[in-house]
């Protein structure tokens, strides 16, 4: 029995750390999506951004963690401004082709990109000390860096929300997601908060990248490699939500620690299964807006 | 007339001047086979750079007139680009001889290719055991998994280890190595409690090392793909405490390759590696070797096993040339490299085992320690003359 | 083309017919592309391998543009279809059958199973969860593929196939002579099929269910089905490319499945131009003799500089080669 129960927390406990680490990631790009509209594939790319920055500021340069992750955070801010006046405003209101083609474009400039400035291989994180080795809690030993990101995670999903339930801001984003054109009537400004949506969106997908560098090494095919999950964490949760990513990010996160303990020799076989279980009973996703 | 025949003599002098000239100028073309790009492309550089140390240090030891040409392409770790680049290498460029690949399916892949144009392939990293049979074209100067994993899995036993879980990635090299290791630990008396296969594009290592952790053995068996893999795996070890448990890490050398233990750093102190080079070794052909390296690439890149199976391999091809002063078909070449020895490797005596044309070396038992705040591998054991086990447990149908 | 459609007098039945028959008339251009596949075998003497695998992934080019540019069906999913066939002709090489033909047959149905069963699945949604069922139906096979790696081979790749002489003739060689002839033909006949749908009263109700489905559904036209028949007939398709793939090379690996196959894919077609069904021919060559050339140089910079295309095209020159190209004419015949 007991080592059923310790099973049980060794797998909701990483599980949860990895749900944690794909909501950061994907939060935004759900929102944009059900802002603008945009099939955004290229989301990814700033979360290997972010990763990057992270770990070479802190392996090259060497900063300290917290000063280096929010570099990182502030670089892909920056760069997710300059992408958005420059090319993702181009397409707004185009096509779903036109929007899939370029950010597939974006993602495999990104891959190439990655291996011209940083080579071929991944990286991989050191967290600074005081988050190494393992913590005694309730009589159990569980690593001090899951615990980190978990505890993180939390804090950050309560400001997210809060600050759309509590601020004019928020209130702004779900008033344009629910519609848009009404938004517009009412006077509110939609081409800059897309702008700052998407920014913050990005920045959110950095500090996942960075944070997450642990267990999703960061390497050139980042973006590539890691689609799929970001991209079933926002259909499974619906799209412009906030809540539905979270659910959908656990779903995935303890669904895939779960099958990787238990059984191994199916892979992602399950978590691709139930995406389109999900999918086919809810084809806007679990909190998505209904037609 | 003789105006005539004067002219027409001096051509003809001049003619035969010329080729003869042409004739001694001889230029051997060989097709290199490498990732540059994907992700054995770390692997790649390594061996590429070995590879072009020999040749660059040794050119003066080619026959009089012999010069080499590399033509290099890139398989991008991917049996079709392989496949497809050796086809044109062979086809177009028309090479003599193929060398190199750093996966095994690319090899795989490109056997085939060398039975039908009679061209031969120098392996020089490739490791997965049947390679060496799909083609009798084929010879490889590197290793096989069988050849680390079973010895390491005897010298396990030897130890007095009972029990031990094995885990690897889930493909084809992985389950070599776990089925290597079983074989080496069950002869010598031990149990292997559980196999675990963790997904190859693994980006979580946590749950799986929590479950060697719960399972208390006296040993778990590692196996990853060089590079960034060790190192993840190795810091969730760390960070789950399994050593401070009381279990012994025990892996083949791609755990603990020479270029990434700076990286790796004070995780891999106390681990043991089965493997063919040890950077710290003695050997005058080793201490040459560095040198040659160090002098080269300035401490910009650290050799590792990769190297010195590239330097091993154009060694093996520099000695064909020469013993056929740079005239060969694809069977005399085959003929000479299935009888090769060499006691000038980096790694000790080697050889070919003309049978089966598979490389036949030592095996050394290494353990990472912590020196001057550095880790290195320091030999503890040596294995000498390992002909691959596999083949020897599945002798070849006639 | 338009013509005014009253029923009843003579001439206006004659004058639909006459469009119809024009329609699918030749043209003399449409010729092009098979005179210089015909002269490039004796131009390019030491290129038949790479101009083979050309010839197939123009077949899945091809079969891509039948759902992207005539049905609007926009999918990050296609190489599973590919794959399948891939992996069907290779089993079969791998275990006995060897007879190329027969496998090119079972390669088609698989696939155009795989692509009914996955459209049926697929089709019921739009946008972007359309999207994502492509993707995980591709990412779930390409699971499966590396999983029952006892039939697949798993992650190393198929290996040990033996196809036969086409015909008990003409044998499968290093140098790929009869590999482009085979492939050729075999386009040529994909090729057909598909300027037949197009052009046929099936591909125009296609059009009309992209442009606008709900009128589409007014006027009393099924959409799912149709949808379905077109994704099943261009599955059948992809499968056959992927068979030939298999069958030039003598080898399946996993990427005939990967997300970065349908990309690329995707990119191939779109230089070219979507929907204007000779956009295959002109992107797909386009791209793969430039990534031969290209790889050769420097094979890290090749996805940096596609991927800056890719948007330039996008950005800049929407509709890829034939759009810029079909602007430019009209602008000259405006004149």
């Amino acid at each position: 029995m007991s080592e059923f129960l310790s099973i049980t927390i060794s797998i909701l406990f990483h599980g949860v750390a990895m749900a944690m680490v794909l909501y950061l990631i994907s939060v935004g790009l759900s929102v944009t999506m059900g802002l603008m509209g945009f099939v955004n594939l290229a989301h990814g790319a700033f979360a290997m951004a972010g990763g990057y920055m992270l770990v070479l500021l802190m392996k090259q340069q060497h900063w300290p963690f917290g000063l280096a992750l929010l570099a990182a955070i502030v670089i892909c801010v920056v760069m997710s401004l300059i992408l958005e006046r420059l090319l993702y405003r181009r397409l707004y209101g185009g096509g779903e082709l036109d929007q899939v083609l370029m950010t597939m474009g974006l993602i495999f400039a990104s891959v190439g990109a990655a291996t011209w400035l940083f080579g071929p291989v991944s990286q991989s994180l050191e967290p600074p000390a005081m988050l190494r080795g393992q913590i005694n809690f309730l009589g159990r030993d569980f690593p001090t860096y899951r615990s980190f990101l978990i505890l993180c995670g939390a804090l950050l999903v309560t400001a997210l929300w809060l600050g759309l339930e509590r601020t004019r801001f928020g209130a702004q984003i779900r008033a344009s997601v629910d519609n848009l054109r009404m938004a517009q009537t009412l006077g509110i400004n939609t081409s800059r908060l897309f702008s700052i949506a998407f920014a913050l969106g990005s920045g959110l997908a950095a500090l996942g990248g960075g944070l997450g560098a642990d267990f999703l090494n960061v390497g050139p095919n980042y973006a590539l490699e890691y689609l799929v999950y970001f991209l079933i964490v926002v259909a499974v949760g619906g799209l412009g939500s906030i809540r539905g990513p979270f659910v959908a990010a656990l779903i995935v996160g303890v669904s895939d620690t779960a099958f990787k303990y238990l059984a191994p020799q199916y892979g992602a076989f399950f978590i691709y299964a139930i995406t389109m279980a999900i999918l086919l009973w809810r084809p806007r996703g679990l909190f998505g807006q209904s037609a | 007339m003789l105006a005539n025949v004067i002219h027409a003599s001096l051509l003809g002098a001049v003619a035969g001047v010329a080729l003869t000239a042409a004739a001694s100028a001889q230029t051997i073309k060989i097709g290199v086979v490498n990732s540059y790009s994907g992700f054995l492309a770390q692997q790649g550089d390594e061996m590429e750079k070995g590879m072009d140390l020999y040749i660059k240090t040794h050119q003066a030891n080619l026959p009089p007139g012999v010069k080499i040409e590399l033509v290099r392409r890139d398989d991008g770790a991917n049996p079709e680009t392989g496949k497809r680049v050796a086809q044109e290498l062979i086809t177009r460029e028309r090479v003599q001889l193929l060398f190199g690949i750093v996966a095994s399916p690319v090899a795989a892949a490109v056997a085939p290719l060398t039975a039908e144009a009679k061209t031969p392939l120098v392996i020089t990293n490739a490791a997965g055991s049947a390679i060496t049979r799909i083609s009798p074209y084929v010879v490889r100067a590197s290793f096989t998994q069988w050849q680390f994993a079973v010895p390491m899995g005897q010298w396990s036993a030897k130890q007095g280890w009972k029990t031990a879980i094995t885990a690897v990635s889930d493909f084809i090299p992985g389950h070599d190595a776990e089925g290597a290791f079983t074989q080496g630990f069950t002869e010598g008396g031990g149990k292997v409690l559980s196999a675990l296969r963790f997904p190859p594009a693994n980006p979580d290592f946590a749950p799986f090392v929590q479950r060697i952790k719960d399972a208390k053995p006296d040993v778990a068996f590692l196996w990853v793909p060089a590079g960034a893999q060790a190192s993840g795996m190795l810091k969730a070890i760390r960070d789950l405490g399994v050593r401070t448990a009381g279990t012994k890490i025990v892996a083949t050398q791609d755990l603990l390759p020479d270029e990434e233990l700076p990286n790796i750093g004070d995780v891999g102190d106390g681990v043991i590696s089965a493997g063919n080079w040890t950077s710290g070794a003695d050997r005058p052909a080793n201490k040459a070797f560095l040198a040659a390296w160090e002098k080269e690439y300035q401490g910009k890149v650290i050799a590792d096993f990769l190297s010195v199976d590239g330097w091993d391999g154009m060694d093996m091809v520099f000695d064909m040339i020469n013993a056929t002063k740079g005239k060969f078909t694809g069977d005399e070449a085959m003929k000479f490299f299935s009888t090769w020895k060499s006691d000038k490797s980096p790694r000790g005596p080697i050889s070919i085992d003309p049978v089966e044309r598979d490389i036949v070396q030592n095996v050394y038992i290494r353990r990472g320690e912590m020196k001057n705040g550095k880790l290195v591998n320091v030999d503890i054991d040596t294995i000498p003359d390992v002909k691959d086990p596999w083949k020897i447990l599945n002798p070849a149908k006639k | 083309m338009t013509v005014s459609v009253s029923p009843g007098s003579l001439e206006d039945r004659k004058a639909v017919i006459d469009a119809f028959a024009r329609r699918h008339r030749f043209k003399w251009y449409e010729a092009i592309p098979w005179v210089a596949a015909i002269a490039s075998y004796f131009a390019f003497d030491s290129y038949h391998a790479l101009g083979a695998q050309m010839f197939a992934t123009i077949l899945f080019a091809l079969s891509l543009d039948l759902l992207i540019g005539f049905a609007g069906i926009v999918t990050l999913g296609h190489a599973a279809f590919f794959g399948v066939g891939a992996y069907a002709a290779g089993i079969m090489a791998a275990n006995g059958w060897q007879e190329p033909l027969s496998q090119l047959l079972v390669a088609a149905v698989a696939a155009s199973g795989v692509g009914f069963a996955s459209g049926l699945i697929v089709l019921r949604t739009a946008g972007l969860t359309l999207l994502m069922q492509t993707l995980v139906v591709a990412a779930l096979l390409q699971e499966l593929a590396n999983k029952w790696s006892s039939v697949t081979g798993g992650s190393d790749g198929l290996l040990g196939m033996k196809i036969d002489p086409i015909f008990g003739v003409f044998r499968f060689d290093l140098y790929g002579d009869t590999a482009y002839v085979y492939c050729l033909v075999v386009l040529f006949i994909g090729w057909l099929i598909a300027r037949n749908i197009v052009y046929s009263s099936f591909g125009r109700s296609l059009t009309g269910i992209r442009e606008n489905p709900n009128r589409m559904h007014a006027i009393g036209a099924p959409v799912d089905g149709r949808k379905i028949a077109i994704y099943t007939i261009s599955a059948a398709l992809a499968g056959v490319a992927g068979a030939m793939i298999a069958q030039t090379t003598a080898l399946v690996g996993l990427n005939t499945l990967a997300l970065s196959k349908s990309g690329e894919l995707i990119i191939m077609l779109v230089i070219g131009g979507v929907g204007q069904l000779y956009g295959a021919f002109i992107g797909v060559p386009l791209y793969m003799i430039a990534q031969d050339r290209f790889s050769q140089i420097d094979p890290i910079f090749w996805y940096f500089w596609i991927g800056l295309f890719m948007i330039f095209v996008v950005v800049f020159a929407r509709g890829g080669v034939l759009g810029v190209c079909g602007r430019l004419l009209e602008r000259r015949s405006s004149r």
